[in-house]
């Protein structure tokens, strides 16, 4: 493991080189074939299946898929937040070279929030309402490091200036029902930040937000990423907020990687006809008052997922093979599609 | 399939089926010291057969607005007019048969069915109410407008926890549809639904305007959904209206400095080398609805502001036919520029 000893003070210096973020770089994150299942009554409901992926250091990677995709369990597994009386996980979550789906649970609270932090979509839910914001953050650092109050409010200070809050000394003894959403959400990104994490998982952080206070957070978590090197892995529904902030483009279809792609790749020439189909299905890139295109029928449910292509219901495109289990195929140089059919199909993209 | 003109959209300047005049509704805090200005004088008119859409962040007032057009709320101040009608001055059943013509499908597709009745229970309870027909004829009616939204047969004796999201909304869409009513307000009808079925409810409801003649007001936040469907768009800030204009140039050429920036925060899933449009980030959040800025209330947050906006109100203009704004500055040729040694910013953090 990385030391977190050579910890830089609370600047905006970053803490390490920023690392070019190719796909020839060694992963700082690497998931080989999760899989993960709910015991429930009704037997294992199986979520995910066989997801692999990486994130170079410093890379921002967008996952995108409508609700029940699996993308927010699979952003929960990572950082192994199910309740481990019922979740049952397969697979590896190469960190740095550590599986952290192994990890005994002392070292994995070392992992959280020190290497790995997290924002979630609702910010008032996820801070505590007794506490002043600059106590919370504070804490986050003091679970990691060893410091007392008066250094850990000095840092919450320089945090909160960071995420371009006004006035943060005063900001600081305030509690998270004095500032609006956008304010909160920034309060949880400093949070996230103040340990330095290597990788930030952002799920859904601006759904809740007006699209003109969305765009300055989308805009503070991209230059945050360049400023500091830190990897963000952001899962969204939302197609324009991934191909504003990251690189590349992971598609989610019922609990099954079916696209990864760089996100002008993904855009201009997807190899899925699923993710195809969700960029065809945006209103802004068909005719005014036309008829829209959508995606006919219905995601699967848990308990009935089609054999082999389980987009293959819904999909215009359909052959025999797509009766068979789908690998990722390789379709370009990092563009890897979970169809059978992603070489010869050429599908329309976001591009009129 | 075919777009735009049809035959249900008489040219109608002159045939507002809504008017809204010096509208204000207000309503107390919790403490009951101060008042929230939910709508603070607006005016504007919906015409016969268009789809009118409206927009603006949370907090704008755009609901509360939606609510009052199809008598929800009561204007605190000044009065909607339906078809010249007011009908705050409506009692009992002339009310209630007034209603029926104004309807209104809300956002959460969930909330708005009673989870006790059956689909068909639901969809035929407005006609009950309104005392169409005898049983027999509102069950036919009923199976009728469910098949006319899509929905199988088989659903119609289910309970809505079987159903998704797009289904209940088209539920919803159906139950308001057995009144024959003339104007639908749809409040954010498709923030709930995922984007691969949010475009078969917004054909649904063109080709429903197509066939019966409605008038839409499409209350939404969502700019690219608004700009697709709607003849003319309203922009709401604050409880006043920005700017109203045909979607066509609001969008394209906006007139108001809001709208303008509201239209660049919107994120464009295009690949970088095509994207364009450079970004105009707008400071702060919006103010409170207590205490809203003096003058122009979109000036705390305005990226050239100017002295003038804190002490005047701007005048609700018509700069070009059929195209409002409500900015002092804003020319034939669009919003004001910014002016380097003129930044002005008062108040606001």
């Amino acid at each position: 493991m990385a030391g977190p000893a050579d910890m830089p003070a609370a600047t905006l210096t970053p803490p390490r080189d920023r690392p070019a973020a190719s796909a020839g770089a060694r992963a700082l994150l690497e998931v080989r074939a999760l899989s993960l299942s709910f015991a429930t009554s009704d037997g294992d409901l199986n979520v995910i299946r066989d997801v692999s992926f990486s994130v170079a250091p410093g890379e921002r990677v967008g996952i995108v898929g409508e609700s029940g995709c699996g993308k927010t369990v699979t952003g929960l597994a990572l950082l192994r937040l199910l309740p481990a009386r019922s979740a049952r996980l397969s697979g590896e979550i190469r960190f740095e070279g550590q599986d952290l789906a192994t990890l005994p649970e002392r070292q994995m609270r070392a992992v959280r929030g020190r290497d790995i932090a997290m924002i979630f979509q609702e910010p008032m839910s996820a801070l505590d309402p007794v506490f002043t914001v600059g106590d919370q953050i504070g804490e986050a650092y003091r679970a990691h490091f060893p410091a007392d109050r008066r250094e850990a409010r000095a840092r919450a200070i320089a945090a909160l200036a960071e995420v371009g809050i006004p006035a943060p000394e005063r900001r600081c003894d305030d509690y998270p029902h004095q500032l609006s959403g956008g304010m909160r959400q920034r309060v949880m990104i400093a949070m996230a930040l103040i340990c330095r994490p290597k990788l930030l998982i952002a799920d859904e952080p601006t759904t809740a937000l007006d699209v003109t206070v969305q765009s300055q957070i989308t805009d503070l978590l991209q230059r945050l990423s360049e400023a500091t090197g830190t990897a963000l892995l952001f899962i969204t529904h939302d197609l324009g907020v991934v191909a504003e902030t990251c690189t590349r483009m992971i598609t989610m279809y019922a609990g099954e990687v079916v696209e990864d792609a760089p996100v002008d790749a993904a855009l201009t020439r997807p190899g899925h006809p699923y993710t195809s189909g969700l960029l065809r299905s945006l209103p802004g890139l068909s005719a005014r008052r036309g008829a829209l295109p959508s995606i006919p029928g219905r995601v699967p449910s848990l308990l009935a997922m089609p054999p082999g292509c389980r987009f293959q219901p819904r999909c215009g495109h359909a052959a025999v093979n797509c009766a068979s289990a789908q690998p990722l195929v390789e379709r370009a140089p990092s563009h890897r599609v979970r169809c059978c059919r992603a070489r010869e199909l050429t599908l329309p993209g976001a591009v009129r | 399939m075919a777009a735009s003109v049809d035959i249900a959209r008489p040219s109608g300047i002159d045939d507002p089926i809504v008017t809204v005049e010096n509208l204000r509704i207000l309503f107390p805090t919790r403490d009951g010291k101060d008042t929230v200005k939910a709508v603070d004088g607006i005016d504007f008119d919906v015409r016969a057969g268009e789809t009118l859409g409206i927009i603006g962040e949370s907090g704008s007032g755009k609901t509360t607005l939606g609510r009052a057009l199809v008598s929800l709320i009561k204007p605190t101040e000044g009065r909607i007019l339906h078809r010249g009608l007011d009908p705050a001055t409506l009692t009992g059943a002339a009310f209630r048969r007034h209603r029926r013509d104004y309807q209104i499908v809300f956002q959460d597709p969930n909330a708005a069915l009673n989870p006790r009745m059956t689909i068909l229970d639901s969809v035929i309870e407005p006609a009950e109410i309104m005392k169409d027909g005898d049983d027999h004829t509102r069950r036919d009616a009923g199976l009728a407008a469910l098949a006319r939204v899509g929905l199988p047969r088989d659903l119609a004796e289910r309970y809505p926890h079987q159903l998704s999201g797009g289904q209940k909304q088209r539920v919803n869409i159906a139950r308001v549809l057995m009144l024959r009513p003339k104007v639908i307000v749809c409040d954010e009808v498709v923030a709930a639904l995922d984007v691969s079925i949010r475009g078969d409810i917004l054909n649904l409801f063109a080709d429903l305007q197509r066939e019966f003649g409605l008038t839409y007001v499409f209350i939404t936040h969502d700019i690219s959904v608004v700009s697709h469907i709607s003849d003319r768009i309203v922009v709401t800030y604050l409880g006043k209206l920005m700017e109203l204009g045909p979607a066509e140039a609001v969008v394209e050429r906006p007139l108001h400095p809001y709208t303008q920036a509201l239209l660049s925060a919107e994120p464009v899933p295009l690949p970088s080398a095509l994207r364009t449009s450079r970004r105009i980030v707008l400071e702060g959040e919006i103010p409170s609805p207590v205490a809203p800025p003096s003058g122009c209330r979109f000036r705390t947050r305005c990226p050239v502001a100017q002295p003038r906006c804190a002490a005047e109100v701007p005048a609700w203009r018509e700069i070009k036919p059929g195209h409002r704004v409500a900015c002092h500055f804003s020319t034939i040729e669009g919003p004001p520029q910014r002016v380097p040694n003129q930044q002005y910013h008062a108040g606001g953090e």
